[in-house]
């Protein structure tokens, strides 16, 4: 299928020889253009990977510190074998792996197989996993590939992410793959900063809105007077006001200090990619970004997303999707002219971009988009009704959310169609200091691709049209039910579940090895937040039944309110939390223990 | 007797090592057979911050008087307890005259937006012809009211028992994304009259301002503004016995940064 992969057996017969002198030639490379690694580059071939290698099926990853250059501007990012991304891992569904991770910097350090399913030990999370990896020393992970498809690695120390700690993963499938295509790229969607990753959290903690550059302006409601008149646009800024929220609370990091990096190239810098026509690209996207979501489209061509979070779904064509923070989407592109296309990756907040193009040859370059003008949130994302807004379902049968545990089998049975659930009225607790608002209504919002995305004309990629190509094998009913709210505070910049940070909990969240359970999120703040469970994946409750597609990280919307069934089948402590790093760091974090006996029911 | 023991005690030291060597190579396997201990202080949510803010250091033009004042403040602390400090004052550049306060203040989150305060209080008075003092204790609220106004309520109880309020009020105005206009509002209120600090009963005047500043960082804004204040009621007649005025208008100049 794949043209310039070399058949498997020649693969492996290169020798050590050749071998040595091809990765001399890559760093040279490398060393030209800023350490970037192999699929940065245009000619990039599928065998410039790192597989395993030897008797022991072995993979070494080094970190350490190196000087890159990032749009023009010089800095040090922490690398993983020199480069930024690091390298294209690429593993085979079945294998049993030893991947040696080394530690080069001066601080501890560790690595995190972002969705891969293996022992607890080997996840790599210190303080829940193991202890991390100390300078110089290296840790070995061992474990059996159990899956196929795209997926990443990341650090899980600190704010090692923001500086460079991420690459790309690819997984063969052991049998033949469903998704048919003559050639593929890694699209690692980033984002840099040249300033010290906790400067940024220093200054969020000091002042919420400090990279905010598109806030309202007092020029901005005079056009919204004569745009709506003069009662509505006062209006609209008191009831936003009394709430102490801005709509244009859109990301806590902005374009004011990111620069946007897709496959570890600034916009200026281009990442570019060749096709010939007629054939069938498979892009593999990762956002492996600190704090940036995107929107990605390739003007001029449909988008078939084919995979998301690894996981092969029932194809999807659309005009653009939007990628969370730590999710993977793969596509299909078939470009039939002998033309440049650009892939364009929006930042959420349109206060920048991340590009590349792909091309028949090299020196073709497309258009770039403008970048749309920065979008509003709602009311409903304040989780208020609106009126006149036409509400799925009868008003009568509104439900209170009563606390933590509740499982309606009925209400279960109903979810379980594609129809959308009726909104939830918030239960009693606020959640205290911690959380500066609830969403009084708790939404479904499975079918809107989310604030700047909504009521376009084009396809966007909606969670509802997501359907796993493979029927899921527990089909058991959950048993019960956790709820937890996402909650935060952007004027104090806590974040936290249940309006508790991590460090004011006593212990971890349990599972009963074995069970299967239903795991509802409700989103109390009004930004988006991609929850992120280790160990297991979570079946995304949109009305799928037994074909519900299994996601690594759920991107939960403004009061949107939305369940995953899981299997706890990975005995041993598992992280858990918002996929953003600074709230990460800041509180939305949590441990999962799968154990044999739960203390309580 | 003796080779048995002797015996013994390397068969002991056979099956330490031994031991020794096993643990070692457990130790050193990576499949550990069990996670570290929970924690729940390996994410830094719970971080000790600082933060100075001089929310004005500004010359004043008024003639005769032409006052330097400042209101710095900041903390140190956690997201649920902080040390609160602040200290405001003026001194007269024509003239060795001005006052000054300084607050310490422990400061407990209490809801979303809003800081339980309290502590003590410490003024300073000087002029030519006397130093006066005295001290406070403190009890306020600062946070984020609803429709986005920065508020400190404060209730201040001195030495002699005499009892007082403030409340100062804040607003910002965007005009660009760095160009801010910033309307303030403060007034002061008093149970007692205090003749030696110059302090009738009631309310002892309403202080209006509006400073528009220049973001060239968020951290730095060199402003300008105009400031009216008016002395009231018992405040105000001493004031006027004294020969003074009992409403200035001043424009002002000034730089607000923060770190």
């Amino acid at each position: 299928m794949e043209q310039e992969t070399l058949p498997k057996e020649e693969e492996h017969k290169i020798s050590r020889r050749k071998f040595l002198r091809y990765t001399a030639a890559m760093g040279l490379m490398a060393g030209m253009s800023s350490l970037l690694p192999a699929y940065a580059f245009s000619g990039f071939k599928n065998r410039e990977v790192l597989s395993p290698k030897g008797n022991d099926n072995v993979i070494d990853l080094t970190i350490s510190n190196e000087p890159v250059t990032i749009d023009g501007k010089k800095a040090t990012a922490t690398a993983i074998n020199g480069t930024v991304p690091g390298p294209l891992v690429r593993l085979k569904e079945g294998e049993d792996v030893l991947l040696r991770v080394t530690n080069k910097l001066d601080e501890s350090t560790s690595i995190h197989w972002h969705g891969l399913i293996l022992p607890f030990q080997m996840d790599g999370v210190p303080g829940v996993s193991y202890d991390g990896i100390k300078p110089d020393e290296t840790f070995e992970y061992r474990f059996t590939v159990q899956q196929n498809g795209t997926y990443w690695y990341h650090s899980h120390t600190g704010l090692q992410e923001q500086t460079g700690v991420y690459g790309p993963i690819i997984i063969d499938p052991a049998d033949q793959d469903p998704v048919e295509y003559d050639r593929e790229y890694p699209v690692v969607l980033s984002d840099w900063t040249f300033e010290d990753p906790y400067k940024v959290l220093a200054h969020l903690k000091k002042n919420g809105g400090y990279y905010n550059y598109q806030k309202r302006t007092l020029g901005e409601f005079f056009k919204d007077v004569s745009d709506e008149g003069f009662f509505s646009a006062l209006g609209d800024r008191l009831s936003w006001g009394r709430m102490r929220m801005s709509p244009v609370d859109l990301a806590d990091i902005t374009g004011a200090t990111y620069t946007y990096l897709m496959n570890g190239r600034a916009p200026g810098s281009n990442w570019h990619a060749l096709f010939k026509k007629g054939e069938k690209v498979r892009l593999r996207f990762i956002n492996a970004s600190s704090g940036s979501f995107y929107d990605v489209r390739i003007p001029g061509l449909k988008m078939t997303v084919v995979q998301a979070d690894g996981q092969n779904v029932e194809p999807v064509p659309v005009d653009e999707f939007r990628i969370a923070i730590a999710e993977t989407y793969d596509v299909i592109v078939e470009p039939e002219d002998d033309q440049a296309y650009t892939i364009f990756a929006e930042s959420l907040d349109r206060s920048g971009y991340a590009r590349g193009t792909l091309a028949p040859r090299k020196d073709m370059v497309a258009p770039v988009p403008e970048r749309r003008p920065r979008p509003k949130r709602t009311m409903r994302d304040m989780g208020m009704k609106m009126d006149g807004m036409k509400m799925n379902g009868d008003m009568t049968k509104m439900k209170q959310a009563n606390g933590q545990k509740s499982m309606d089998m009925k209400q279960h049975d109903m979810q379980m169609s594609d129809m959308r659930a009726d909104p939830v009225k918030h239960g009693p607790d606020h959640h205290g200091a911690g959380a500066a608002s609830i969403a009084q209504w708790e939404f479904d919002r499975l079918d809107e691709p989310g604030v700047g995305l909504n009521n376009s004309d084009r396809k966007v990629l909606v969670y509802r049209d997501l359907k796993s190509l493979k029927p899921n094998v527990d089909t058991r009913k959950p048993g019960r039910e956790i709820e937890l709210h996402l909650t935060g505070n952007m004027e104090r910049y806590m974040w936290s579940f249940n309006g508790k940070q991590f460090h004011e909990v006593k212990g971890p969240i349990e599972f009963k090895k074995g069970e299967r359970l239903k795991l509802t999120l409700v989103n109390d703040t009004m930004m988006e937040h991609p929850i992120h469970l280790h160990g297991m994946f979570m079946e995304m409750d949109n009305g799928k039944g037994r074909f519900r597609p299994r996601k690594h990280t759920l991107n939960v919307q403004p009061a949107q309110r939305i369940s995953a069934i899981i299997t706890a089948d990975a005995p041993g402590r598992w992280a858990f939390h918002c996929h953003i790093l600074y709230h990460m760091e800041m509180g939305m974090f949590r441990v999962v223990e799968v154990k044999d006996q739960i203390t309580e029911a | 007797m003796n080779k048995s023991i002797n015996s013994i005690i390397r068969n002991i030291k056979a099956i330490v090592l031994t031991g020794i060597v096993v643990t070692l190579f457990m130790g050193s396997t990576a499949l550990a057979q069990v996670a570290p201990p929970f924690s729940n202080s390996i994410m830094k949510d719970n971080e000790t911050y600082a933060y100075l803010v001089a929310e004005r250091l500004e010359y004043t033009s008024i003639t005769g008087s032409d006052p330097l004042a400042w209101d710095v403040q900041g903390y140190i602390g956690k997201s649920y307890d902080k040390f609160w400090f602040q200290s405001e004052g003026s001194s007269l550049t024509s003239q060795k005259e001005g006052d000054m306060e300084f607050q310490g203040l422990y400061s407990r989150t209490i809801t979303p937006y809003f800081d339980f305060q309290t502590g003590i209080r410490y003024d300073l008075m000087y002029s030519r012809a006397e130093n006066l003092s005295r001290g406070f204790a403190v009890i306020g609220l600062q946070g984020l009211a609803p429709y986005m106004f920065e508020t400190e309520t404060d209730l201040f109880i001195s030495d002699k028992g005499n009892i007082s309020a403030r409340i100062l009020g804040t607003y910002d105005l965007l005009f660009t994304q760095r160009l801010i206009g910033q309307p303030r509002f403060e007034t002061n209120i008093a149970v007692q009259k205090v003749e030696k600090f110059g302090i009738g009963s009631g309310f002892n005047d309403v202080q209006l301002g509006f400073r528009l500043r220049y973001e060239i960082r968020r951290e730095f804004a060199p402003y300008i503004g105009i400031s009216w204040n008016r002395q009231l009621g018992g405040t105000a007649d001493m004031v006027r016995l004294e020969g003074g005025k009992v409403s200035t208008f001043g424009l002002l100049g000034g730089v607000r940064f923060w770190m």
